[in-house]
């Protein structure tokens, strides 16, 4: 670990922190539709749209209707995707000429980039056209990442209002959300991207002449080695800045190229590493203010705030630790940081970008749920790759993606709050709300949910030698790693792979296609009613008798029960899976 | 008998007296026997943790004996995982049962009050004698000297002293009159003297006695919406839990290290919140027992809960925050005029005067200047007593007349007599009335002499309750018909956070109302029959067993002793029993912690030696380890049971300072405790060679 390291975390952490509130207080005038700079140019646009769409910007919602449309409004959309898949052969912009997306694969993208979860079972560069990826998927990197944020408002709508039956209107949500917040941040930011050499062109690929001819010997399927000269390489091209943007700042991951932002035409530099790891954190962060504003309690806002930091910094801290130690395995070899190396473990990372940097990515893109990637977790080391797992299996709230984040947050804050209230001797209460038996069963229901998909379906995989461990490339401690990471990251709709694992099977692409849709639309049920609940309330005035959500106390509770329930479902597993191989790699053994 | 001994128990002696009846060894003993009747799957199913453990013990039970059959498996190891096992479920049963059983004890004395009685009826044909229990509600009867009371009912004639310490167990006896806030009598209670005419308000088995039974037994027991929250979280949990461990089994197969269900069950045991599912109903029983010491009734849990989430007290002044009655405190002498003179005429006007202002004229003319009160009979004195009309009262003697009355009825007097109130007076009579006083004027043969300083006394320590509610978030108003001058002085003086003065019982519902609209929960007491409704309205309303029948039934509990202060106690009762839910709750999940660092090396420690590094306490064998976490986890239950019939210690404070002790001494105790009890449990059974 190096100083310069520690000086970039810190000035990341600094200016995460002082774009909260700024970033916050925009989103709480954008949702209450109150004034703000862009009105004049969006307006016109907006109440366009409503009018060709039919859409009564006065209309308020329940719990159940917000629902149904963000239902039928997801479903539309997934088989508008699945359709681009299907039919890209016959369909223009496809200058490579790709075949139509095999079903299962088509499936699993289309649910994948529906959920926000932007999990890649494939290479996009060889399989999706340019349309496919601009209208089959930027364009969903917009709306899952729109809808999240209508339905976080949705839910702390559901705390602020009193006795009301009514969340919003969630097709107004959407529309500002996309239009007002996404959509402004996206241009700009992509125009940066440009400026520092990421793409943007439909061009054919181009093809260059290797300077070193490679010879490339493999085994053939009658057991003869053959051997060829690879003396050109393809380079792909694409409108890359445009999906780049939205893909980072909407928590999406999904790449457009297969390496993802290790690619040097996504993430070319320190700068565009540093600003995509910071627009990861732009929103979600920002929503932490956004619901001290809304429900009138700024510090609780920041608490909420300051225990997302703790987990993250014990995150980036364990992980950047993990990743700077030499390798123990290797004996006899410098490995020490020093002006000429990075030191530690650089299998699997970008020069460019060197321990610090790649440590903190990982960190940031599972603590919200993006996925995207600069460097591959897989060959981290065993407590390093622990470190994305853990901050996708306490439930994707460490600030989290763009409004699913804050509202399994604010689960685990109603948790908190039912577990510990009744300690100051009075029936638990959120923010003036009584948490009774039916918002503890939706809460239970939401919590059940997500371990019940991760290690049902990784059970399964573990005990199928024909269609689960066949994907495996690694055994031991390390393939159960690689297949709960894959589960972990479909259901916590978080997209970034573990890699090591052939998911681009019958049995992976429809499982994780499941368990990528559970996760999102059968845990926002429950949410939402919660939600919903929750508004219907009448809310008891503060008094010193009220259970504190502002404080310290508060923050270090929430962090506890996060841990204490969140990691303790999965603590088994992760025994047998990353601790056991970091113990095993102590000892000498390797996977 | 018993309720004497629960009277002696309230207020100071509670903690001593719930020790020694936890220690009681019939109550004991009969719990035991109730944890063994209460395995049936039928009762358990209500507690869905324990009924985990159970079938987790039948599972182990039966692959036990069929692995006695075929002589396989580590018998020895795997009989003590069940034996422990049964021991978990019995220990939470017989916590329960503990819990019952005190109800139960209470239960059986009061059905002794309750014998059959002959009942005079009166009817058309004179008085017929029937037996107590073929009366109706409607059914008039008469009761004389020595008599039991057949029923519940209201005086409708007479007057009478009656023995009700089968009840309250106070043995002074009490007056109940025809007509009035006095007219309620409870059956089983004994007339002392004279005789009444009763009509019954209750049906057989319906009587008050008959609903207290009910009530101490837990028979009617419902689940509270509190504990039904609770339970679903636990329920909750355990089925995380049981995927965590149902899971972990085909891990462990594709490691290369399958487990016996023994240490399954084993892990899974430990990881639900059996500490808490354990005692959950016992907590709840306790609360409704430890309001029963305090000879409280609540006709529910329900209530109990409402108590503790109480933001509004509505106490009224007399009786509740003041003393009954107004006192002397000061003597104000007009110019000219010596104090102990003024002091003189005020207690030989009061001589005669029985009412207790009167008499704390004569002492406090005692203790301030010496002056012994002297005997009527020998001062040949006229006493002039108060009359409607002159609102004056006083005394002639030896060419002296005295008159003492409020200051209009005084300056009339004095007019009369040719002379007029001094200004200086006027002035001390003005600042009195502004200081929540009531001024009293006394004048000697046409002069007036100086003011008596009437003041309602605050009771002693009333302050700082109010200081201490105020702490937990507890706002109370005090409700009085006086001025709101006076009320305000009192208010102040008192420190109450706000009053009602002059208030009717409309306003007093009014600001229930009020206070309810903004989502707070308001608590009160009441006596009289215009308290009814606001009594039925009010979240926690506390009746006196003094007061009406109407006031009884409106409420959701009753105080036997009839003590309006104490619904300040009622509040901390239902704020201990949420407290203790929630601690156990919160120790039971951070239990969790070592219990993982106990069993999960254990369990793979034999395949992969490395994982012994997680293996922190140094537990000596798999063996001992996990069984010392699952002896651990059943122990824990039964050492809880005092705290968990007793309570969590109250202390009234603020949420936050609250949150704050509990969460070290639950939360970071619950995470610390079970390391430190696991590896003394691993030493112990290491030592006697179990393992």
């Amino acid at each position: 670990m190096t100083l310069n390291g520690w000086l970039q975390i810190a000035i990341f952490f600094a200016l995460v922190l002082l774009s909260a509130k700024p970033m916050g207080s925009y989103m709480t005038r954008v949702f209450e539709r109150r004034k703000t700079f862009l009105d004049p140019v969006l307006r016109p646009v907006e109440r366009l749209l409503y009018r060709a769409t039919g859409v009564r910007e006065g209309e308020e919602m329940r719990w159940t209707e917000y629902a149904s449309s963000m239902l039928i409004f997801s479903l539309v959309t997934m088989l508008l995707t699945f359709a681009v898949e299907r039919l890209q052969h016959l369909l223009p912009l496809n200058p490579q000429h790709l075949p139509a997306v095999a079903p299962d694969l088509a499936w699993n993208t289309a649910v994948s980039f529906t959920t926000n979860t932007n999990w890649q079972a494939y290479s996009p560069e060889s399989t999706m056209s340019y349309l496919t990826q601009m209208l089959g998927l930027a364009t969903h990197n917009f709306w899952s990442a729109a809808v999240g944020l209508a339905l976080a408002i949705a839910f702390i709508r559901g705390i602020a209002r009193r006795e009301m039956k009514t969340l919003g209107n969630f097709w107004v949500d959407l529309t500002r959300g996309t239009l007002w917040v996404l959509l402004p941040i996206s241009i700009v930011f992509a125009l940066v991207l440009v400026s520092q050499g990421v793409v943007q062109n439909l061009r054919p690929y181009d093809t260059v002449q290797l300077l070193e001819p490679q010879k490339v010997t493999a085994t053939g399927a009658d057991g003869k080695m053959t051997t060829t000269a690879v003396t050109t390489q393809t380079i792909a091209q694409g409108p890359v800045a445009s999906q780049e943007a939205i893909k980072m700042l909407g928590t999406n991951g999904g790449g457009f190229f297969n390496a993802n932002s290790s690619h040097p035409f996504e993430n070319p530099t320190p700068l565009t590493n540093f600003l995509q790891m910071l627009s990861i954190f732009l929103i979600p962060a920002g929503l932490t203010f956004t619901l001290g504003q809304m429900v009138g309690s700024p510090k609780h806002g920041w608490a909420v705030f300051a225990a997302m930091s703790v987990l993250w910094f014990a995150g980036v801290l364990t992980c950047y630790w993990a990743e700077a130690q030499p390798n123990p395995l290797l004996h006899g070899v410098d490995q020490r940081a020093s002006i000429t190396q990075a030191g530690g473990n650089m299998e699997g990372k970008e020069v460019r970008f060197g321990i610090a940097n790649s440590a903190l990515f990982a960190t940031v893109t599972t603590d919200a749920s993006c996925g995207a990637v600069n460097s591959m977790h897989d060959s981290f080391t065993p407590l390093g790759g622990l470190v994305p797992l853990t901050n996708i299996l306490l439930g994707e709230i460490i600030f989290g993606g763009v409004g699913a984040g804050m509202y399994g947050m604010l689960i685990f804050v109603v948790l908190s709050v039912f577990i510990a209230g009744l300690m100051v001797g009075r029936t638990p209460e959120y923010l003036g709300k009584k948490i009774e038996s039916k918002d503890v069963q939706l809460a239970m229901l939401y919590l059940l949910i997500f371990p019940f998909v991760i290690l049902g379906f990784t059970a399964i995989s573990v005990q199928a030698p024909s269609f689960g461990l066949s994907s495996l490339a690694n055994h031991g401690p390390h393939g159960l790693s690689e297949i709960l990471y894959a589960y972990t990251s479909a259901t916590g709709n978080n997209g970034s792979a573990f890699a090591g694992l052939n998911a681009n099977t019958h049995w992976y692409n429809a499982s994780l296609g499941i368990a990528m849709f559970v996760g999102r639309f059968c845990m926002l049920i429950p949410m939402l009613a919660i939600a919903g609940n929750l508004a219907a309330k009448k809310s008891i005035p503060a008094s010193a008798g009220t259970f504190p959500v502002t404080t310290p106390l508060f923050s270090i509770l929430l962090v506890g029960v996060i841990l204490i329930v969140g990691a303790l479902t999965f603590f088994p597993a992760l025994a047998l899976g990353p601790i056991l191989e970091h113990l095993l790699m102590l000892s000498g053994h390797s996977f | 008998m018993l309720f004497a001994s629960l009277k002696s128990a309230s207020e100071t002696s509670a903690s001593t007296k719930s020790r020694r009846s936890i220690l009681s060894g019939a109550i004991v003993r009969r719990a035991m026997l109730n944890s063994f009747l209460k395995l049936n799957p039928v009762t358990m199913a209500h507690n869905p943790v324990m009924f985990v453990v159970e079938v987790g013990s039948v599972l182990t039970t039966i692959l036990l004996i069929l692995n006695a059959l075929n002589h396989r498996g580590h018998t020895g190891f795997n009989l003590q995982i069940t034996l422990w096992l049964w021991f978990t479920v019995l220990f939470a049963n017989f916590a329960e049962a503990m819990a019952e059983g005190r109800g139960k004890a209470q239960a059986d004395a009061l059905r002794l009050a309750k014998s059959e009685t002959t009942a005079y009826r009166v009817s058309k044909s004179g008085i017929e004698q029937v037996a107590s229990s073929l009366l109706r509600s409607g059914d008039v009867v008469r009761v004389t000297t020595g008599q039991m009371i057949p029923g519940d009912g209201e005086v409708i004639e007479g007057i009478a002293s009656v023995d009700e310490s089968a009840i309250t167990g106070e043995s002074a006896p009490v007056i109940r009159e025809a007509g009035g806030d006095r007219s309620a009598v409870t059956g089983g209670t004994r007339v002392l003297s004279d005789v009444i005419t009763v009509k019954i308000t209750s049906n057989p088995g319906e009587t008050f006695l008959d609903r207290m039974i009910a009530l101490v037994e837990g028979a009617e027991r419902q689940k509270t919406p509190n504990e039904i929250a609770l339970n679903i979280l636990l329920a909750g949990l355990t089925i995380i839990f049981l995927l965590a461990v149902v899971t972990l089994q085909p891990f462990a197969i594709y490691s290369g290290a399958p487990q016996s269900v023994f240490v399954l069950v084993s892990l899974l045991v430990c990881l639900i919140p059996t500490t808490i599912g354990g005692l959950l109903s016992a907590i709840g029983i306790a609360g409704m027992d430890r309001l029963v010491q305090h000879n409280v009734l609540a006709t529910s849990g329900r209530a109990v809960e409402a108590a503790g989430d109480v933001n509004t007290l509505l106490l009224d002044k007399t009786g509740t925050i003041t003393l009954g009655n107004r006192q002397a405190s000061e003597f104000v002498a007009a110019p000219g005029v010596s104090d102990e003179q003024l002091a003189d005429a005020a207690q030989l006007s009061s001589l005669p005067d029985e009412t207790p202002e009167g008499r704390s004229i004569v002492v406090l003319a005692k203790e301030r200047y010496g002056l012994r009160g002297r005997e009527l009979g020998q001062l040949n004195a006229e006493f002039i007593p108060f009359s409607a009309t002159t609102r004056m009262s006083g005394i002639d003697l030896e060419g002296r007349s005295i008159r003492k009355g409020a200051v209009d009825a005084i300056s009339k007097y004095l007019v009369e007599q040719g002379s007029q109130l001094p200004d200086e007076v006027r002035g001390s009579v003005e600042q009195i009335a502004r200081s929540g006083g009531t001024p009293l004027v006394v004048a000697e043969n046409g002069r007036a002499l100086g003011v008596i300083h009437l003041k309602d006394i605050v009771k002693g320590g009333m302050r700082e309750r109010f200081d201490q509610l105020r702490a937990m978030g507890i706002r109370t108003i005090m409700i009085t018909g006086d001025n709101p001058l006076t009320a305000a002085a009192i208010a102040r003086e008192a420190g109450v956070d706000d009053f009602l003065a002059e208030a009717k019982p409309k306003d007093k519902m009014d600001l229930i109302r009020r206070e309810q609209s903004e989502g707070k929960l308001v608590a009160m007491t009441g006596d009289g029959t215009n308290d009814a409704p606001a009594l039925a309205q009010a979240d926690v309303g506390v009746a006196m067993n003094s007061g009406t029948q109407a006031a009884k039934e409106a409420g959701n509990m009753v105080d036997l002793d009839s003590n309006p202060t104490k619904l300040i106690e009622i509040v901390a009762i239902g704020k201990q029993l949420l407290m203790t839910r929630g601690a156990l709750t919160t120790f039971s999940i951070s239990n969790d912690v070592a219990k993982y660092f106990a069993i999960i090396p254990a369990m793979f420690a034999g395949v992969f030696p490395v994982l012994n590094s997680l293996n922190i306490m140094h537990l000596r064998t798999p063996e001992s380890a996990i069984l010392s976490a699952i002896i651990f986890n059943a122990l824990i239950i039964i050492t809880l049971v005092p705290l968990a019939l007793r309570g969590v210690k109250y202390r009234p404070s603020s949420a936050a300072a609250l949150l704050q002790r509990n969460l070290i001494v639950y939360g970071l105790g619950g995470i610390i405790v079970p390391f430190i009890g696991i590896k003394l449990i691993d030493m112990l059974i290491t030592a006697i060679h179990l393992v």
